[in-house]
């Protein structure tokens, strides 16, 4: 079944200069390796274009269910020079909670907030 | 040795809560407790705002709120104080603690030390090279330069602390090193024992963010609930002398400390989780084995630690130009047509005005300000929108542009347009922030010590 990101993970944004970092941190062990396999570098950037400009590294963290996504050129020029009203990016992260999932039905289980 | 210490948070930033503070210095039974004030732009801000005006100590402006709120618990109890409130005026800010304590009746010759050593404003371009977001070198930023502070690690906070210091106050400190200080000294960790530092650094940037471990920037409803969040408490760390600590907070408090809360933390302003660089040591964050003990208990263990490298950050502040901004309103039926209309408007105004902006944008706030260009085509049209402006420009009059074509729209714009009465804000300064790297050596950290 396709679910939104929100029900698998959950997810902070930082950010240093003019790159945010977002964290994407499964509710499940059993859900890191979607994530894994379904989130890459490439698919994130495309889900934040038009405000991540440069090139989008990802780190995995298996250890913490977790994958980290390091966003060049992403708060347009840098906190002190944005004109973004979120100007630091806090919000970023929520976008992520949009992208679309392949779960597998016996998972339902361990979905976050589907009732 | 002792086997356990306690290190209390007391701020994440400047402007945070006061009385988590209070409560952590009042029932956190702490050994230390630490103070973090800065953002990255603080110190040039600071330096901005002392020019102008010369009743600006040069330290945290909350200085006395924190201290009037947490010095009496701690006085106490024996809870030493470490903070990086000194900002561009360490020794300053030492003095007017001292002068706090002696208001609370601390013993006589109680000590306070002043952590300097950090700004290299007249030296940053013959001790760096070049830019590290841009390549370019650090001379093209002679002309804008307002100010450059090295990220100085926990040695010199450990010195003090050797020395006799009740409380340690510094300038720029990485805000991890600033917990992870009073570790090195109770437990006799070597400066260059990664093994050790490693782990304890970890733990220091899990409290240096303060509530963000213990359920602030979090709550999320109905997918990530957070306990009473109207009366969040500052984390404590439990650390053992090997680096592995308990994360934790007063009992009673709000919030919660839990797997999602520290594992979001963890990788909050972390690049490579293998590899998060800061003066004193290297920490993999990739080992950390993470447990929930109990009711807002996580123990964190297995952290690992890699040899520091043989630079230390600067930040280099310049003046950069102003940013101009305003809003106005619509609601109702049509909220968005007029939205629409009045962007048309103003747009066309800016070029009647000769707006030289090196960038400007028009959000619909409710719709599109927050996520701009990747708000979906898709969104519903909100009942209520703000028309928010905002320009990058050289100069302050040509930003001025945007609050005046907004007071423009008052009567000469689109029907039903709610506004804000004219007020002075509407334009500020903006310091840049560039980074670049010092050979370690280059940088003598000095002490100074004052008593009650």
């Amino acid at each position: 079944m396709k679910v939104m990101l929100q029900h698998v993970a959950h997810a902070r944004s930082g950010d240093k200069g003019n790159t945010s970092n977002i964290s994407v941190i499964a509710y499940a062990e059993a859900l890191y390796p979607i994530l894994r396999d379904q989130l890459t570098a490439e698919r994130f950037k495309a889900h934040y274009a038009g405000v991540v400009k440069g090139p989008v590294d990802r780190y995995e963290v298996a250890g913490l269910w977790a994958l980290n996504f390091v966003a060049q050129d992403a708060l347009g020029g840098g906190v002190s020079r944005s004109l973004c009203l979120d100007n630091y990016g806090k919000s970023l992260s929520a976008r992520v909670l949009a992208f679309e999932l392949e779960v597998p039905e016996a998972l339902r289980g361990a979905l976050r907030g589907m009732n | 040795m002792k086997s356990l210490i306690r290190i209390g948070a007391g701020s994440a930033w400047w402007g945070d809560r006061i009385e988590p503070a209070r409560l952590n210095a009042e029932r956190g039974d702490l050994d230390y407790l630490c103070f973090e004030t800065m953002a990255e732009a603080t110190i040039s801000a600071a330096q901005v705002r002392a020019r102008r005006d010369p009743t600006f100590p040069g330290y945290d402006t909350y200085l006395d709120d924190r201290m009037r709120a947490v010095l009496p618990a701690c006085l106490k109890r024996g809870t030493r104080i470490i903070s990086n409130q000194g900002w561009i005026n360490p020794r300053g800010a030492a003095e007017r603690i001292v002068h706090w304590l002696r208001e609370c009746g601390a013993p006589k010759g109680m000590k306070v030390a002043a952590v300097d050593g950090s700004l290299i404003t007249e030296r940053v371009l013959e001790l760096t090279d070049k830019i590290l977001e841009n390549g370019k070198l650090t001379s093209t930023l002679t002309e804008s330069l307002v100010s450059a502070e090295v990220y100085q690690g926990a040695e010199p906070i450990v010195a003090a602390l050797q020395q006799g210091a009740h409380i340690v106050v510094s300038g720029r400190v990485a805000d991890p090193s600033i917990f992870m200080a009073p570790m090195m000294y109770e437990f006799d960790w070597d400066t260059l024992d990664h093994t050790r530092l490693g782990p304890g650094n970890g733990i220091g940037h899990l409290l240096e963010c303060g509530a963000q471990v213990t359920g602030g920037y979090f709550a999320d409803p109905g997918f990530k609930d957070v306990p009473e969040p109207w009366n969040l408490a500052f984390p404590i760390a439990e650390v053992s002398p090997d680096g592995s600590a308990v994360i934790t907070k007063v009992a009673g408090s709000g919030g919660a400390v839990n797997l999602q809360t520290v594992k979001e933390q963890m990788l909050y302003e972390v690049h490579d989780p293998a590899n998060y660089l800061t003066p004193d040591v290297v920490v993999d964050f990739t080992t950390a084995r993470l447990e929930q003990i109990g009711p807002d208990r996580v123990r964190v263990t297995n952290l690992g630690g890699k040899p520091r490298t043989p630079t230390l950050k600067v930040s280099i502040g310049c003046i950069e130009g102003f940013i101009g901004e305003d809003m106005f309103f619509y609601a109702g039926p049509g909220a968005l047509r007029r939205a629409q209309l009045a962007k048309k408007i103003l747009e066309e105004r800016f070029k009647i005005v000769g707006l030289q902006a090196e960038e400007y944008r028009v959000d619909f706030l409710g719709l599109n300000a927050i996520h701009g260009a990747m708000t979906p085509a898709t969104a519903p049209e909100p009942y209520e929108i703000a028309v928010r402006v905002a320009a990058r420009t050289r100069t302050r009059e040509e930003a001025f542009k945007i609050g005046r074509e907004v007071d423009g729209m008052a009567v000469s714009g689109v029907g039903m347009t709610g506004k804000r009465v004219p007020h002075q804000d509407r334009t500020r300064e903006i310091i840049g922030v560039w980074s670049s790297l010092v050979p370690r050596e280059k940088i003598v950290p000095s002490l100074t010590f004052y008593e009650t």
